[in-house]
């Protein structure tokens, strides 16, 4: 690995689900053909922030745009794959597996984790907070901890008294001990609990050590990006950490909701940063933000439809700021299907960039191929 | 009557059914095994549930909209059902047809669906496949609307073969497009818009004009079928029975490897397998002879333990329990939440990952989801006034030794075993605990606690996730 950083590279993943709609994300406010397509759903020109004179942010993503200014921001225009699929389920399960063609069980960032920790001596190496495992950090046999509310995590964490939880808890540990001959399901069931427990025990540190200035909004993103920060602070071991947004299939809706998505993820965002820069816990820490597939170029009269060519985002302190691929085209006769914007650039690209570039891993065998990578990283 | 057989009747309803209270066990107890299992195969005779208070409750009901409200409705009418194997069935029928409610968005033709899995579930494998093959949302989703006389989509043919009847490896590429050649011009009634009012339910139509008339060769025989044919000549294959056989022993008996390894990995149970073919095949299709056959079974007997409960068997059983969720609602019992529970553990019910459906047995769990089970299970019973606890309670007796807290406790919600180490470690608590003596009025709240803790370990234990 060429990039110096102080500590092991860590890799933060946050997931707008629903499919988020690039094209009023970062706004081609110069480009006729943008407001002919968006006569309904459109920014207008004084309204954007602008980035330079072809495009500008939404109006809600000033304090990303401030990270963008400073130079800690790299766009990724253009991201997607061939035949892009509109089915929500789908289209993630694709980012999330790198498998356009058939469907698969094993997450790309399971196959990290498994590279990262081959002996599976670290159940925190992987953390996942939200509500169920995401297909992207399961494999069979990779122990990931998942996390719904960092100060309740744990079995047993309904009951409300201290002693009795940790009564409780010695309880489950045994009833839970591997024992000879009780079949292969039980002793899956028994190293599963223990690592349930083990990942608790490491992590309920986290909270207790944090302490900080920054004072995140209150929007689940936030309480999300938090959470990371206060186990990424806590030294932990963790070198992935994924979360996600949700929200973004507006559809009917996009006019009112998006501005609200908007503004709670760039502000959960800037937090973040300058909650891990106090910490001086930045220089190891770079994030990804994608969705799993943009909307249709033309709005529907009152929203936007499924599409594709989205765009997705490389955040921190190691990231040369700058617009990487290409915007891609508006011109009809580059359409993909017609309809949608055509992807510029593979994101198994950009899974491959992360992998090589910043955790020093060999892309091909997680993303099945070598793809286009770009350069978004100091000293690399 | 020996404990044993109460043993033997509460797995038979735990795998027919989602398991049962004590009370609803008392209600069996006299009753003969083999009675309870045709009164399992008769619904039709059991009373209908009473759904006045539910609706009022949750009023947003009376629409067919909103998905996650309507199949969280399911998961309430899994606890409160007097027709256990009807609501079964059509899960089983929900796992191997997996649809799901993210392509179309429709909700109306989602609960349609699981409401034809209900009436036909029990009838014939033949009745079953037409009806799917006629159900506007599996048209949907399998892209037959798309199937079109000059420009045939094989979505839907393939997977009829592949997933819902026959298996990979029983027939060809060539018998694929053959057959979607036959289901050309089967589709739906295009629904009234969605705005402003909402989705509209929806119904099959077959499209004389848009169906491609021509002779066909499937599977060897040749002839203009339709698709009524192609499901008529599907049903003669002995593929189709053992396909159909793997499933039901899957589901309701013990786990079997994935289904995409089934064209490689042979059943646990091959005996067992070829019996149930058998039933199937002489009694033409018919689901009550097959089912009969295998509850009454040995095979069937004897597997306690080896089937992992999916997420809906775990809550609906755990609520029978605290006898929570019932017909007459509490304050914060919105039937919506138990779709956000099955979700977290993997079933997002109306909603599977993917037209092969949910992976089953021990990959229902994970870190994540074990934690959530784990804890759905002990939490629901924090609350010490539920009423399923003081059911427990007044079972206990007046007196309860330390030394047979474990025992009746097990035997009141079960009955069931636990393997050593979590008996031994049980044991201690009880011990810890000591003798309780539940007539003292002044310790009432400190025993209920002791008890209720009880109950929430033995809901923890790893034998608690089997059915």
């Amino acid at each position: 690995m060429t990039t110096v950083t102080k500590k092991d590279p860590v890799f933060v993943v946050v997931q707008l689900s629903g499919g988020n709609d690039f094209m009023n994300t970062l706004v081609p406010y110069s480009n006729k053909r943008y407001y002919d397509n968006r006569k309904f759903l459109n920014i207008a020109p004084e309204d954007v922030l602008p980035l330079d004179n072809t495009l500008g942010w939404h109006p809600e993503m000033a304090p990303f745009k401030e990270l963008y200014d400073r130079g800690m921001v790299a766009v990724v225009q253009g991201i997607g794959y061939p035949d892009s699929n509109r089915s929500h389920f789908r289209g993630m399960d694709i980012m999330h597996t790198c498998t356009p063609n058939e469907i698969s069980t094993v997450g790309w960032l399971g196959s990290v984790l498994e590279q990262l920790d081959p002996g599976k001596e670290n159940p925190l190496t992987g953390v996942n907070f939200g509500v169920g495992l995401p297909r992207a950090m399961s494999k069979a046999g990779v122990p990931v901890t998942s996390v719904s509310n960092l100060d309740e995590y744990g079995l047993m964490s309904g009951l409300a008294a201290e002693d009795q939880r940790d009564k409780a808890l010695k309880i489950f540990k045994d009833m839970y001990a591997q024992a000879i001959g009780s079949g292969p399901v039980m002793d899956y069931l028994s190293r599963t609990g223990s690592d349930v427990i083990s990942g608790a025990d490491l992590i309920k540190v986290a909270p207790e050590k944090y302490e900080s200035t920054v004072e995140y909004g209150d929007s689940q993103i936030a309480k999300s990006l938090r959470d990371v920060a206060r186990v990424h602070t806590a030294d932990l071991g963790t070198r992935v950490f994924y979360t996600q947004q949700g929200g973004y299939d507006t559809h009917a809706n996009q006019l009112p909701s998006q501005p609200g998505l908007f503004r709670d993820l760039s502000r959960a965002v800037n937090d973040f940063f300058a909650d891990l820069e106090e910490h001086d816990a930045d220089d190891n820490v770079v994030m990804l933000i994608f969705s799993e597939f943009g909307r249709r170029i033309a709005d529907n009269g009152s929203g936007t439809d499924h599409g594709s060519g989205g765009g997705a985002y490389l955040v921190g302190k190691p990231v040369v700021g700058g617009l990487y691929s290409e915007y891609p085209s508006l011109e009809p006769d580059k359409w993909a299907k017609g309809e949608d914007l055509e992807h510029t650039i593979d994101f198994r690209g950009i899974y491959g960039t992360v992998l090589e570039q910043w955790m020093g891993l060999e892309a091909s065998p997680v993303v099945y191929g070598n793809f286009e990578q770009i350069h978004p990283f100091k000293n690399s | 009557m020996s404990s044993n057989d109460l043993k033997l009747k509460a797995h038979l309803l735990r795998r027919a059914g989602f398991g049962a209270s004590p009370k609803e066990l008392d209600q069996v107890a006299d009753k003969s095994y083999e009675d309870i299992v045709e009164d399992l195969l008769h619904p039709d005779k059991a009373e209908e549930i009473n759904m006045d208070y539910i609706k009022r409750y949750n009023p947003e009901l009376r629409y067919p909209d909103t998905h996650p409200l309507h199949a969280g409705f399911w998961i309430w009418r899994m606890i409160n059902t007097k027709k256990p194997l009807e609501e079964k069935i059509a899960l089983f029928w929900h796992h191997v047809f997996a649809t799901a409610w993210y392509k179309g968005e429709h909700t109306p033709s989602q609960i349609e669906q699981i409401e034809t899995f209900r009436k036909n579930g029990l009838s014939n494998i033949k009745q079953i496949l037409n009806d799917l093959a006629k159900d506007p949302a599996m048209n949907y989703w399998l892209d037959n609307c798309e199937n079109h006389s000059d420009q045939p989509n094989e979505n839907w043919g393939r997977e009829l073969l592949e997933l819902f009847s026959m298996g990979v490896g029983n027939y060809s590429e060539e018998d694929i497009k053959q057959a979607s050649r036959a289901f050309t011009g089967w589709t739906f009634e295009q629904p009234l818009p969605l705005y402003p009012y909402g989705n509209y339910e929806t119904k099959f139509v077959f499209d004389k004009s848009d169906h491609d008339f021509g002779e066909k060769t499937f599977l060897g025989r040749t002839g203009d079928f339709n698709g009524e044919d192609i499901i008529d000549i599907i049903c003669e294959e002995r593929a189709t029975a053992l396909f159909i056989c793997r499933h039901l022993y899957n589901f309701f008996v013990e786990d079997e490897p994935q289904i995409p390894a089934w064209n490689i990995e042979p059943p646990r149970n091959p005996e067992a397998i070829d019996q149930m073919i058998d039933v199937l095949m002489s009694n033409d299709g018919e689901m009550l002879p097959l089912l009969r056959f295998m509850f009454n079974s040995e095979f069937f007997k004897d597997s306690m333990y080896k089937k992992v409960k999916n997420p809906c068997e775990l809550i609906a059983g755990t609520l029978k329990l605290t006898g929570t969720y019932g017909i007459m609602p509490k304050q914060g019992e919105e039937v919506g939440k138990l779709y956000g529970i099955g979700s977290v553990m993997g079933q997002a019910l109306m909603n599977p990952p993917t037209v092969e459906g949910w992976h089953t047995g021990h990959e229902w769990i994970d870190g994540g989801t074990l934690n959530e089970r784990v804890n759905f299970a002990v939490n629901q019973f924090n609350d010490l006034s539920v009423p399923g606890l003081s059911d427990i309670i007044s079972r206990l007796g007046d007196h309860v030794k330390s030394s047979e807290l474990l025992d009746k406790c097990l035997e009141i919600i079960g009955p069931f075993e636990l393997g050593k180490q979590a008996y031994d470690a049980l044991n201690e608590y009880a011990e810890a605990v000591g003798d309780l003596d539940l007539t003292n009025d002044a310790s009432i709240e400190l025993n209920n606690e002791y008890i209720a803790r009880m109950v929430q370990l033995i809901l923890s234990t790893r034998e608690y996730q089997f059915a």
